[in-house]
């Protein structure tokens, strides 16, 4: 089962995230920011990156362009977590390489959608 | 009303078995839900609490919890018993409205343990003052025996003093 | 799929409320016109993480609260607005706001709009002051809710151009297809003109191009929505489909697949190993923080009271494993050497026990430790508390806060946070002084109050000072005197009179102000210390300041205990009320009316309890000399109670009575000794309950 590194800086947030992909089946990583991420990422296969785009340490823009640089993860999808009001946060995620968003606030079935939609 | 099997494998049939743990108390049998039982150990001294009423001989440590000890025979108003080798106590569960509690009663010996069914249960008579009948779940008959099942969760409130209403005085 | 979002509230309040105080301590740090990128961003990111939060696990009224705040906070972020005082005070209320819709949702109670459509108002007159852009609320409502009224057709033609480095954002066309797919049928026509010959060929860009041709009923909308995350790196028409086409020479969409070659097999696959371990290493807290989570929702449904969870540093939990981890070997280290044991191996098998035992202790320990939380949870509050304070009472006052890294028991914490609040405001409305009453004083204008919090010995100790105008040891006394707390002929010591201020009914305020005369004085600060078993003391000097030093166990749940015997009874008393044991002498007691007995001790009436008496059991005597009284104190009132004989002295882990039986008078709780048996620990303040009189009122009846 693919696995998914999941970065958030909320607790609860984290917690919603996992407990929903490993309801339907998925692996899930957890990080608390980039920093984590990013050292993470250097010793699991991922194969889904899903990052909020506000942490700190480090942001989910500069984990996704951090991310793209690794050899493993020159096509690995991420998504950023945004919100609807971050219109400027969309366009300076893809240009640091993400494959696309999701909008919060979103329910469970609306991340496992998306989810499945890159997965196939 | 005839004597009830004391095996355990006819459990799940109409009329569904409850097992009940009997002990002796002046030489009466009672009974006790099994569900209810934690565990049985022998008497050993007891520290005393404070200005508690006589049936409750004191407390004790169970594996780090604090649990009291009632004496039956003095709950029952029944003439005390030196306790001595064969003087057992069964550490119950029992749900009061503070919650579930454990708590160790007292009693002469342990007897047996019987599988009996509700529908041989009969109403207990009337006792008089010394026992309750509130207490009472219901007799039945083991063996030619009569075996008193007792509603634990009523009559092991160590928390209060034996009133006149627990003796069914007033009303 | 549908999860319980309600288990995931626990946490969230707590993260929310965490990011809150975060808010807080941030807004009181900055001055107004503040550019401190850092704290700010600190703040916004907060205020995000709630709205983000709020929004997702559906509590729309913070949410759509916190979204104005970001939005006034982004522009302060963004440099495109100045921070000023009347924003950072905006924001301070915000956060009492949003701290009390918290606490209405942890509890279930309605929420109480009023404050927070006040603010919003603020906000937005804030907002639209200076910037004439259009209502942010609406323009939430517009993005959440997207038109949907296109005309139907019985389908679309897509052309999709992406560029060529479409695949490095992990975007895949044929997903796409694929979700096309799920509308309707969908034919490819795929434009290999622009592919490269294999020579130049370069496999991670995307050559490709297509014209889709879906037969659907969706509006186009919904095609856009594919194309949503790609749009931007694309070349994307998209027309109605005029009539069904049946065309032919389709492409297939897995042609697409094979067009864009080794995109999957270019991946590698780094440390399959490491990736086969992390997941499971991950499993198994995220087990048990869903049963935490499920826990929290069980707690929450059942009793609605807010948060008895704690947060565990990892630190500690290692230092927990590591403990446990040497425990087992000196158990299986012991377990070997029980097998075959003979007296030749008595050495070893005392130091296996010594091992045992220190590892025991070390053990008890990181487990008390796993309760202790920094004191800056309780100190936090304080910035806030004195700058409202001082800005409403026209003072100056600077808040020095030391030791907030000082740990102790969570418990303890938070029954001790409302007495400290109490010393404070002390401290604020009557400590320091007026502005130019300080330069009248040849004091500086701006006052100080500092906190500070260190451990020492088996406690922790919380000063609170003041260089303010100290107390007036005269008009307390007087104010005593008069009151009838101390007899017109009585001597006292500067230090006893200060004292007095812990008597009900004296109040040192000269007028009852709005800050410190709520009722609550300092008589139940130091009675609430007391239950925590601890103990308040006070220093000042007039002209100079005050500091008062409250002394607290660390924890709850172990006693310095004083074994005492009764008979053969063992009770024990907490150490810390001790005062002093001795023999008494008979010239020493007095009957009193009622039939009490009084001791005199120096120049003191204390009044005696005999233990066996209330407790109804066999002493070795009766007579009061024959063995030793223990004179106690609690709440400034001392009690002697008579004992047969004192034993050790020693550390004991309190046990509940209640959990199984019930609260019995004279008894505070349990412990089970090295023996294995229960000793009841006393409960002092009960005792002098039961001592029938008190000594504050022999004190006034008895003339000396």
């Amino acid at each position: 089962m693919a696995t998914i590194l999941a970065v958030d800086d909320s607790a609860s947030m984290r917690q919603m995230v996992t407990f929903t992909l490993k309801g339907a089946g998925f692996e899930v990583i957890e990080a608390i920011d980039g920093v984590e991420a990013l050292s993470k990422a250097q010793t699991a296969k991922v194969d889904l990156v899903l990052t909020d785009v506000n942490m700190p340490n480090m942001d989910g823009i500069t984990l996704v362009k951090e991310l793209r640089g690794l050899p493993s993860f020159k096509f690995t999808p991420m998504l950023m977590l945004t919100t609807e009001s971050a219109g400027d946060k969309k366009a300076a995620g893809k240009a640091a390489g993400a494959t696309g968003w999701i909008v919060k606030p979103f329910n469970p079935d609306q991340l496992l959608n998306t989810i499945k939609r890159v997965l196939g | 009303m005839e004597a009830v099997a004391t095996d355990n494998t006819t459990q799940g049939v109409a009329g569904a078995l409850d097992q009940y743990l009997t002990f002796m108390l002046d030489g009466e049998e009672y009974g006790v839900d099994i569900l209810s039982v934690r565990e049985i150990r022998g008497w050993d001294s007891a520290t005393p609490v404070p200005n508690a009423p006589k049936h409750v001989k004191g407390v004790i440590n169970l594996r780090g919890t604090i649990v009291p000890l009632i004496d039956l025979r003095e709950r029952f108003n029944l003439e005390p018993l030196e306790y001595g080798p064969m003087t057992v106590v069964i550490v119950l569960n029992v749900n009061t409205d503070k919650g579930e509690k454990t708590m160790g009663i007292v009693v002469d010996a342990v007897s047996d343990v019987y599988s009996i069914s509700a529908d041989d249960m009969r109403d207990p008579p009337d006792l008089g003052d010394s026992v309750d009948t509130n207490y009472i779940k219901g007799l039945v008959n083991v063996q030619e025996k009569m075996v008193i099942l007792l509603e634990i969760d009523r009559f092991l409130n160590a928390d209060r003093l034996p009133t006149s209403s627990d003796y069914g005085l007033d009303a | 799929m549908s999860v319980d979002m309600s288990q995931f509230h626990q946490v969230f309040f707590e993260e929310s409320l965490e990011g809150l105080d975060i808010m807080e301590q941030g807004l009181l740090a900055l001055e107004p016109g503040s550019q401190d990128l850092e704290t700010i961003g600190a703040i916004f990111r907060a205020a995000h993480s709630i709205k983000g939060g709020s929004g997702t696990f559906g509590f729309g009224e913070v949410a759509e609260f916190t979204h104005i705040l970001e939005t006034l906070l982004d522009e302060i972020r963004d440099g495109q607005r100045v921070l000023t005082g009347e924003a950072i005070n905006l924001f301070l209320q915000s956060v009492d706001c949003l701290r009390s819709m918290f606490d209405s949702l942890q509890t279930e109670t309605p929420l109480d709009m009023e404050s927070a459509n006040a603010l919003h108002k603020q906000f937005e007159a804030m907002l639209h002051g200076t910037d004439a852009a259009a209502d942010t609320s609406e323009a939430v409502d517009a993005s959440g809710a997207p038109e949907n009224d296109a005309p139907a057709s019985t389908g679309w033609v897509v052309t999709f151009k992406p560029d060529l480095d479409l695949l490095r954002t992990g975007n895949e066309p044929v997903r796409m297809f694929r979700e096309l797919e799920a509308f309707g049928e969908v034919t490819a026509h795929c434009d290999l003109e622009k592919l490269p010959t294999l020579g130049t060929l370069t496999p991670e860009e995307c050559y490709l191009s297509w014209t889709l041709e879906i037969v659907t009923d969706e509006p186009v909308e919904s095609i856009k929505e594919v194309f949503e995350w790609v749009e931007d790196e694309s070349d994307l028409t998209y027309a109605p489909l005029g009539t069904k086409v049946e065309a032919e020479s389709a492409v297939e969409t897995a042609d697409g697949n094979e067009a864009v070659p080794q995109v999957d097999a270019d991946v590698p696959e780094t440390a399959p190993e490491a990736a086969a371990v992390a997941p499971a290493a991950t499993a198994a807290p995220d087990v048990a923080k869903r049963s935490e989570a499920a826990a929290a929702v069980v707690k929450a449904n059942s009793g609605k009271k807010p948060d008895t969870s704690i947060r565990v540093s990892t630190d500690k939990i290692d230092a927990l494993i590591n403990m446990v981890g040497e425990l087992v070997i000196t158990q299986s280290m012991l377990g070997t050497l029980g097998e075959n044991f003979t007296m030749a191996n008595l050495h070893k098998l005392q130091q296996g026990l010594e091992q045992l035992e220190h590892n025991t202790r070390e053990l008890q320990e990181s487990v008390m430790r796993i309760r202790m939380l920094p004191i800056s949870f309780t100190f936090n509050r304080f910035p806030r508390l004195v700058r409202d304070m001082s800005q409403a009472m026209g003072k100056s006052i600077e808040l020095l806060i030391e030791g907030e890294g000082t740990e102790l028991d969570k418990t303890v914490m938070e029954k001790i946070g409302d007495p400290l609040v109490h010393l404070v405001r002390n401290s604020l409305d009557h400590g320091i002084e007026m502005p130019e009453d300080r330069l009248a004083a040849g004091k500086p204008e701006t006052g100080q109050i500092k906190l500070n919090a260190f451990h020492q010995g088996g406690s922790i100790v919380i000063e609170i000072s003041d260089d303010g105008k100290g107390l007036d040891a005269d008009a307390i006394l007087a104010k005593a005197r008069k009151n009838g707390l101390v007899a017109p002929d009585q001597e006292l010591s500067t230090n006893q009179i200060h004292e007095l201020i812990f008597e009900a009914g004296l109040s040192t305020a000269a007028a009852v102000t709005d800050v410190s005369g709520r009722g609550v004085g300092m008589d139940v600060v130091r009675k609430n210390i007391n239950e925590l078993g601890g103990g308040i003391e006070i220093e000042s000097a007039k002209g100079v300041g005050t500091t008062m030093r409250v002394r607290l166990p660390l924890t709850l749940a172990i006693l310095d205990g004083q074994l005492v015997r009764v008979g053969t009874h063992t009770y024990i008393f907490p150490i810390i009320n001790i005062i002093e044991s001795l023999q008494v002498k008979t010239e020493q007691i007095n009957q009193i009316a009622g039939g009490s007995e009084v001791m005199r001790l120096r120049d003191e009436y204390i009044p005696v309890v005999r233990l066996y008496d209330v407790f109804q059991i066999d002493a070795d005597s009766t007579r009061l000399e024959d063995g030793l009284v223990v004179v106690l104190e609690f709440d400034n009132e001392k009690v002697a109670v008579a004992v047969d004989d004192l034993l050790s002295q020693q550390q004991v882990v309190i046990k509940s009575l209640e959990t199984n039986y019930e609260k019995v008078d004279g008894v505070s709780g349990a412990t089970i000794l090295g023996d294995g048996t229960v000793a009841m620990i006393l409960d002092i303040q009960s005792l002098i309950r039961m001592a029938g009189v008190r000594q504050s009122h022999i004190q006034k009846t008895i003339s000396l």
